[in-house]
C-alpha cells in the first residue's frame, strides 16, 4: 500500500475480526473468535496514526511497545514485529485473546476520542498466532548467574515471571499443582475463547524451551513441598498461585445435586475436556434449565459452556429443538455487570437470557435430593456502596420460583491457604490474600515475592501478568545484590 | 516415574499395586491421599494412600473395579506408568495414645485403615481391629491387620469367612460390654457402611471418625465437588478432610452425591466393555 495521509489512515474502518456465526458456534468449543488475516492485519495497522507521543502504551501492564510492532506488521515485517512484541511480552497470542483491551491500551488511542481505536489486541493475537505458526524468532537466554529461583503456580503471573528470569540467565524450576502447566488458562477459560493445544501449550512449551525453564506438575507446594524446603534450596521465590477458591452463596439448597461452582463445571470442561466425554473419562453434567449466578467473565464462560453442552446432548438424541435455556441472574442491573462487553455480547447472541436484579434466596430440590427450582427475589439499586457501584436492595414480598435444573455458582474466588502451610512469616489480610507490595511484589518474608491473583484476589490475566514481570525485574536486582531488603 | 513396581490381584475385583512416587512417598502420613491419572484422556481418581515407604520412594494402592478407570486401571501391569501421582493430600490422621480404641475397616477400606491402626498401635494404644466384607474373597489384609491388631474381629455377610455379621453387630457388643472404655472409633469402608458405624456408636458418645471419598477432580479445594453437609455447614473432603466426625455428616446427602454420575459411569463401563468385547472378537479372528 502507497504512503497514506493522516486524513486517509483515519477513513480506515476498524477491521472486524470474522467470527464462527452464533448459530454454528453454540454447536462446537471450536474458537469463536478466527483471527486476522494478513491482509485484515495490515489493513489495520494502516490505521495508526503513529503518534509521537502514544498513550496506548501508558494502557499496557507490560508496556508493549504498540506502535512499533504495529508499524512492522503494517511494513508486513513480521519478523520484526514478533521481535519487538516479544521483548516485553512472551505470550502474545493469549493475550491477544484474553486481555481487556478495552479498558487498557485501546482505552488510550487517540483514534477514539472521535471514532473507534486501533484494534491494538487484534493484531497483537495476530502477532502471536503468526510466531506459533512460523516461529520466527530464536528466543535466546543470558549467561548462567547461578541463582536458583522457585516460582510457585504456572498461571500467567507465574509464568511470565518464569520467562523474565530466565531470559536473564537465573535457573528456574516452576512447580505446579494440576498435571498441566498454565492455571487459570487452562482449567477456567474454555476451549472456545482460547485453544488449550494450539494456543496455550505451545506458547508456554515454546517459552520453556528456549529458556530452559523446568516445569514440575504435579507439586502442591504446602503438601509435596513446602515453602521451607523451597527457601532451603532456591535464592528467590515468586508465588503466583492465584484465587482457585470457590465462593458459594450461603442459602438453603446448596448441596443438592445439580449445584456446583463455576470452577467445578469449567475444569470438568476445560482441563477434563468432559465435553467430549465418553472419549475422555470426566463426565459433565448440563441441565436443560441452567442458572448461572454472577455476572463477570467466569460467569459468561460459564452459560456459553452450558449452551455448547446443550446442543451438543440435544444433536445426540436427534432433538435440535429442545436444546433448553441458560440464564445469568445477577443481583444488580445490566450496568453493573462486571464481565467485558465483548463477553456480554458474544453470550446474547448465543441466546443465553440475562435476568438483572434478581437474587437466589433458596435452592428447591425434589425427592432425589435434585435441584428443581430456584427461589429469587427481585431486587432494586439503592445508595452506591463501598464499591462505588449501586447496592442492590430486595423487594420486599417478591419472592417468585424460577424452574431450573441446574445452579452454577460464578461469585468469584479466593486464594488457596493450602499453599501456606509451613511458611512461618508470610502474612495475609484478612480476605486470605498475601500481603506484598503493589510495586515490586515484595511480601513480609526476605526472598520470597507474590504476584496475580493470591495478592489481588480475582482480577485479570494481562494484570497477573504485569505483577509477574515486575516482581521478576525486583528479583534480579535482588540476585544480584543490587537492592538491600 | 510413576511406574508399578509390584501387582498383586486380592480378588477378582480387587488389586493392589506399589507404586514408585518418591516425591509423595517422603510427605506420605496414614489418613492421606493422592490423585492418579492414567493417561491423557483418563480422569483424575483419588485413593487413599493404603501403606507408603519413604525410603524405597513407593507407596501402595488398592482398589476395586466399580468403574471404567479402576477396570482399565486394573489391567495396568508391573511396568506400566500412571501419567501423573499426585499429593499427599488431605490431613493426616491425628496419632496419639488415646488408649483403648477401634478401628473398623469394610471391603477395601480395609486398606487404608491398615496404615491408622499401625500408626495407632505404635503410640501405643490398645488396637481393636474389626474387618469385613460381603463375602470372604473380598477380604484383603487380614494378616497386616492381625499383626497390627491386639484383638481382630473378622466378619462376612454371607458367612463364608469369619463371623456371619454386618461390622456393626461386634461394634456394638464391644460398646455394650466394655462401656466407657472404648476412647476413640476409625472407620473406613463404603458410605452406606460408615453410616451404619456412625448410626451404632452415635448413642454411646465415642467419637468416631470417617474418612469420605467423594467426587473430586483437583484434590486442592478448587472445584468444591466434593464439599459435604456437617451440623455446622459445608466443608471439603480434599482440604477440610478426608477425616470427619461421623457424627456430624449428613449422610443421606453424602449417598445422593455420591451416585449424582451414576448414569456416566454405567454409558462409560458399558461403552468400554463393548469396546473390549470388539478387540476380543478381532484378536479372535486373527487381527493384530
Amino acid at each position: 500500500m502507497a504512503q497514506l495521509t493522516q486524513k486517509e489512515r483515519m477513513k480506515i474502518p476498524r477491521q472486524e475480526m470474522p467470527v464462527q456465526a452464533p448459530e454454528d458456534r453454540v454447536q462446537n468449543f471450536d474458537e469463536v473468535a478466527l483471527g486476522y488475516t494478513l491482509e485484515l492485519a495490515k489493513l489495520e495497522a494502516e490505521r495508526c496514526i503513529q503518534c509521537k507521543e502514544p498513550h496506548c502504551m501508558e494502557g499496557c501492564p507490560v508496556e508493549v511497545r504498540i506502535p512499533e510492532f504495529i508499524q512492522a506488521v503494517r511494513d508486513g515485517d513480521m519478523a520484526e514485529a514478533v521481535r519487538i512484541m516479544k521483548s516485553k511480552n512472551n505470550l502474545p497470542a493469549i493475550c491477544g485473546r484474553v486481555c481487556p483491551q478495552e479498558v487498557q491500551c485501546e482505552s488510550r488511542c487517540i483514534l477514539g476520542k472521535k471514532g473507534e481505536p486501533v484494534a491494538i489486541g487484534r493484531i497483537e493475537r495476530f502477532v502471536g498466532d503468526y510466531e506459533l505458526a512460523n516461529k520466527t524468532l530464536e528466543m535466546s537466554r543470558g549467561a548462567a548467574t547461578g541463582k536458583k529461583v522457585a516460582v510457585i503456580g504456572s498461571g500467567p503471573a507465574g509464568i511470565t515471571c518464569a520467562a523474565d528470569l530466565a531470559r536473564i540467565g537465573h535457573e528456574v524450576t516452576i512447580f505446579e499443582s494440576l498435571h498441566t502447566p498454565g492455571g487459570v488458562l487452562v482449567y477456567g477459560i474454555p476451549e472456545f475463547r482460547l485453544p488449550k493445544e494450539s494456543v496455550i501449550r505451545a506458547e508456554i512449551e515454546t517459552a520453556a524451551k528456549a529458556l530452559s525453564i523446568r516445569i514440575l506438575t504435579d507439586y502442591i507446594i504446602g503438601r509435596t513441598l513446602t515453602i521451607d524446603e523451597l527457601q532451603a534450596e532456591y535464592d528467590a521465590i515468586f508465588l503466583g498461585t492465584g484465587a482457585g477458591l470457590p465462593m458459594f452463596m450461603r442459602i438453603p439448597g446448596i448441596n443438592l445435586n445439580g449445584v456446583m461452582s463455576a470452577n467445578e463445571f469449567l475444569t470438568r470442561c476445560n482441563l477434563m475436556k468432559g465435553y467430549r466425554f465418553p472419549e475422555f473419562d470426566t463426565p459433565v453434567k448440563v441441565g436443560k434449565r441452567v442458572a448461572v449466578i454472577g455476572a463477570g467473565n467466569v460467569a459468561m464462560d460459564a452459560a456459553r459452556s452450558s449452551l455448547r453442552l446443550q446442543s451438543l446432548a440435544a444433536a445426540r438424541n436427534g432433538n435440535k429443538a429442545e436444546a433448553g435455556e441458560v440464564h445469568i441472574v445477577y443481583r444488580r442491573s445490566s450496568a453493573e455487570v462486571p464481565a467485558r462487553l465483548e463477553e456480554v455480547h458474544h453470550a446474547k447472541e448465543e441466546g443465553v437470557i440475562f435476568d438483572f436484579l434478581t437474587n437466589p434466596v433458596e435452592i428447591l430440590g425434589d425427592d432425589k435430593n435434585a435441584v428443581r427450582a430456584m427461589r429469587c427475589i427481585r431486587m432494586e439499586l439503592g445508595e452506591p456502596d463501598q464499591s462505588g457501584r449501586r447496592s442492590p436492595v430486595a423487594i420486599k414480598g417478591s419472592e417468585f420460583d424460577m424452574e431450573v435444573d441446574q445452579v452454577i455458582f460464578a461469585l468469584g474466588t479466593s486464594p488457596n491457604p493450602l499453599v501456606f502451610s509451613n511458611a512461618e512469616g508470610l502474612e495475609r489480610t484478612k480476605w486470605g490474600t498475601v500481603v506484598a507490595d503493589s510495586e515490586f511484589g515484595r511480601t513480609t518474608v526476605k526472598g520470597i515475592w507474590a504476584g496475580g491473583d493470591v495478592v489481588t484476589g480475582a482480577a485479570t490475566v494481562i494484570s497477573a501478568m504485569g505483577a509477574g514481570k515486575r516482581a521478576a525485574a525486583d528479583i534480579d536486582k535482588y540476585l544480584k545484590g543490587e537492592i538491600n531488603w | 516415574m510413576n511406574t508399578i513396581l509390584e501387582k498383586q490381584v486380592l480378588s477378582d475385583v480387587t488389586k493392589l499395586m506399589v507404586v514408585e512416587a518418591p516425591q509423595v512417598a517422603r510427605k506420605a502420613k496414614a489418613g492421606q491421599f493422592i490423585i492418579v491419572l492414567m493417561h491423557d484422556q483418563g480422569e483424575r481418581i483419588p485413593l487413599t494412600i493404603a501403606d507408603y515407604d519413604g525410603a524405597a520412594g513407593t507407596i501402595t494402592i488398592i482398589f476395586q473395579e466399580v468403574g471404567k478407570s479402576t477396570i482399565q486401571m486394573g489391567a495396568m501391569k508391573v511396568g506400566d506408568s500412571f501419567r501423573d501421582i499426585v499429593g499427599p493430600l488431605g490431613h493426616p490422621t491425628e496419632i496419639e495414645n488415646y488408649g483403648e480404641i477401634i478401628c473398623v475397616g469394610g471391603g477395601v477400606g480395609i486398606a487404608p485403615v491398615y496404615p491408622i491402626a499401625r500408626a495407632l498401635k505404635e503410640a501405643g494404644n490398645h488396637v481393636i481391629s474389626i474387618i469385613g466384607a460381603r463375602t470372604k474373597d473380598l477380604l484383603l489384609w487380614e494378616d497386616k491387620m492381625r499383626a497390627v491388631s491386639d484383638e481382630l474381629i473378622v466378619t462376612t455377610d454371607d458367612g463364608s469367612h469369619g463371623r456371619k455379621d454386618l461390622v456393626t453387630v461386634p461394634l456394638k457388643e464391644i460398646l455394650d460390654s466394655r462401656p466407657g472404655k472404648i476412647k476413640k472409633i476409625w472407620a473406613i469402608g463404603p458410605a452406606i457402611m460408615m453410616k451404619f458405624v456412625a448410626g451404632t456408636t452415635k448413642p454411646y458418645r465415642v467419637p468416631t471418625v470417617v474418612s469420605l471419598n467423594t467426587i473430586m477432580i483437583d484434590g486442592t479445594g478448587m472445584c468444591g465437588g466434593c464439599r459435604v453437609v456437617l451440623e455446622d455447614g459445608a466443608q471439603f473432603v480434599c482440604v477440610d478432610g478426608p477425616e470427619f466426625d461421623a457424627h456430624k455428616v449428613d449422610w443421606n446427602n453424602l449417598l445422593s452425591r455420591l451416585s449424582f454420575y451414576r448414569p456416566e459411569e454405567q454409558l462409560a463401563v458399558e461403552r468400554h466393555k463393548d469396546h473390549e468385547c470388539k478387540l476380543d472378537r478381532a484378536i479372535a479372528n486373527g487381527v493384530r
